[in-house]
């Protein structure tokens, strides 16, 4: 007898969580502790040692974590997952065990400004150089392939203009260079594009964004596709080389197709210590038991948006890979059938002062620097989120002076569009 | 006999089956991958049999250890080889030597040998092969979560609280009745040639 297989939506409810066995606590309970007593000097020594599955001290795992985890690998199709403090932290995290001082990664353009930042500056200090290439031209990925690049990185719906990306493509240049392709996935989530099945060995999500879904909890999480074989070539020390840190352990060998996902845990999150409180990651599973209803109503509503100002006389272009007209239209069609996801961007005729004009006249969308919650959301990114980078880099990105980001919520759509209505005409 | 993914259910078959163990290869260095295999297992209520050349004389966990299959000297129903895949035949055509004959020929992570799985299929013995059973073991039960492994198992029972030397229930609801694309991809990535 062969089990049936369950659907997303039962995977989102249920996934990694079963009841408490010391209470019978039917939701997960939030293990707010640091630490765990070990049963016995042998146990303590098996759990330090990695010999034994089981819980030391909340920076390193946590079972309320823990469910979160399983719950994301679940929804993505990967062997398993770490959850971190913020997308930020899966980033640094994913990296450090790929990347030694002096190696190379390949970035599309087209990511979230943080990000942009975060690779051009902070990883440079650590030796990690970023080389950037153009997601519509996957040649550009192909000729930034050196002898020292250790990985590709690129956002599945990118940041801020929600474009959609071709990862099989990109996972081919992955495959033939023999790097794991990394793909953000915080726009699109799960319920619209699973990445591993693409192509994708590694998946990071920002889980603040629609997964948590709710704008009150931050967190970050790697999904470990299983899919990259690390004892290839010798050119990932951290997962194939014996480990000074554990006596000598191969990561890859004890741990199979899960040892990337081990190791950021094991050397990354320990070492580093970026750890996810235990509350966030209560909160941010809740959310995503509504996952997919969420999601289908983020869809519905963006395109309905979207359709509006696409008709508005104050609204010169609409970036929206859900309308027909869209040039990402075809990729979205074939990448995100469920629909193009909820961030996009729109210029005005009226150009920056436009922009600004109508961010200060809206009454319900927020002006803020987030996207992915209830609450529909509007930023100028020229001025905020893409701030630090010159023009031509704004441009480039998809943010450009005359630039406004939507992050569209669930609320009713009439009302958002009477909102954008009558801040376009005040 | 698709051995490039199996069956959650004929994986839980065997380890519901089976109940003694001779761990061919099993290591007394602590940091080995066996060694944490044969801990695991034994504390999972199996009864372990280290055989392993290099150390008669020595046990491992309690257990002594013995040269090689036909030194066990009675019945066993699983041999796990942790060897690498060059070396399976020899330890597979011992095992056939054996009476009454092992139920079930399990080899490691990373270690495959179709003609020696066929050989033994062919003497009605069930195969495993690039798996472990510690990890297939904490899949089934649930109990790899905790280090947020995907164990692509679902329960709504309350479990309990698992203690030394107790075997734990495998009977959960699988999540695809057995591996995953992706797992899938990574055997098939892996058996091409390099």
């Amino acid at each position: 007898m062969t089990d049936r297989l369950p659907g997303f939506s039962t995977l989102a409810v249920h996934a990694g969580a079963q009841p408490d066995p010391t209470t019978g606590a039917r939701v997960t309970p939030i293990y707010q502790t640091t630490s765990f007593v070990f049963n016995d000097a042998d146990h303590a020594a098996s759990l330090f040692g990695l010999q034994a599955f089981g819980n030391i001290y909340t920076r390193i795992g946590n079972p309320t974590t823990a469910v979160l985890e399983e719950r994301v690998a679940a929804l993505e199709g990967g062997t398993a997952a770490l959850a971190v403090a913020s997308g930020h932290a899966a980033q640094v995290v994913v990296l450090q065990q790929l990347l030694m001082p002096g190696d190379e990664f390949i970035a599309a353009r087209k990511l979230y400004g943080g990000s942009i930042n975060q690779f051009t500056h902070a990883f440079k200090s650590f030796g990690w150089n970023v080389a950037w290439a153009d997601p519509d031209d996957i040649g550009s990925f192909e000729r930034a392939v050196t002898p020292r690049t250790k990985a590709i990185f690129i956002e599945s719906i990118a940041n801020p203009a929600g474009s959609i990306t071709d990862i099989e493509a990109i996972a081919e240049v992955a495959r033939n260079a023999g790097v794991p392709l990394i793909v953000d996935n915080t726009l699109a989530t799960p319920y619209l594009i699973r990445p591993i099945d693409h192509g994708a060995d590694i998946v990071v999500h920002s889980l603040t964004k629609f997964l948590g879904g709710h704008g009150n909890s931050l967190g970050g999480i790697i999904v470990d596709g299983g899919t990259f074989d690390w004892s290839k070539g010798n050119k990932y020390p951290m997962l194939n080389e014996p480990r000074p840190e554990y006596h000598g352990i191969r990561i890859q060998e004890t741990f199979g197709n899960f040892a990337f996902a081990i190791a950021c845990r094991v050397l990354g999150l320990r070492d580093l210590g970026p750890a996810i409180s235990p509350f966030n990651a209560f909160m941010i599973l809740t959310g995503i038991e509504t996952l997919p209803l969420r999601m289908q109503k983020h869809c519905e509503n963006a395109k309905a948006v979207a359709e509006f100002l696409a008709g508005h006389s104050a609204v010169a272009s609409v970036n929206y890979a859900g309308l027909a007209s869209d040039r990402y239209n075809k990729l979205a069609r074939k990448y995100a059938p469920k629909g193009a996801g909820a961030v996009f961007t729109f210029s005005l005729r009226g150009g920056y002062d436009a922009g600004v004009n109508l961010v200060s006249n809206l009454k319900l969308f927020s002006h803020l620097a987030n996207v992915g919650d209830t609450r529909s959301l509007v930023i100028h990114p020229a001025s905020t989120t893409h701030s630090q980078l010159d023009d031509a880099a704004k441009v480039k990105s998809g943010a450009a002076p005359d630039v406004v980001r939507l992050s569209i919520g669930i609320e009713d759509k009439e009302d958002l569009i009477a909102d954008l209505e009558q801040a376009l005409t005040a | 006999m698709n051995h490039d993914s199996y069956d959650d259910n004929y994986i839980r078959g065997i380890l519901n089956g089976v109940k003694s163990i001779a761990m061919v290869g099993a290591s007394p260095v602590n940091v080995r991958p066996s060694y944490f295999a044969f801990k695991y297992l034994a504390q999972r209520g199996y009864d372990m049999i280290p055989v392993n050349p290099g150390h008669v004389g020595k046990s491992l966990l309690g257990k002594p250890f013995v040269a090689s299959l036909s030194d066990i000297g009675r019945p066993v129903d699983m041999i796990d080889i942790f060897r690498n895949s060059s070396h399976i035949m020899p330890v597979v055509d011992e095992a056939l030597t054996l009476s009454p004959l092992p139920k079930v020929i399990w080899m490691q992570l990373g270690a495959r040998d179709d003609a020696a799985a066929e050989r033994a299929e062919a003497a009605g013995l069930k195969v495993v092969m690039n798996r472990c059973p510690k990890i297939e073991y904490g899949r089934l039960s649930s109990e790899i979560s905790w280090m947020g492994v995907n164990s692509r198992t679902l329960s709504s029972k309350r479990a309990p609280i698992p203690t030394q030397g107790m075997r734990l229930s495998l009977n959960r609801t699988s999540v695809g009745g057995g591996a995953t694309t992706a797992s899938d991809r990574a055997a098939k990535n892996r058996s091409e040639p390099t």
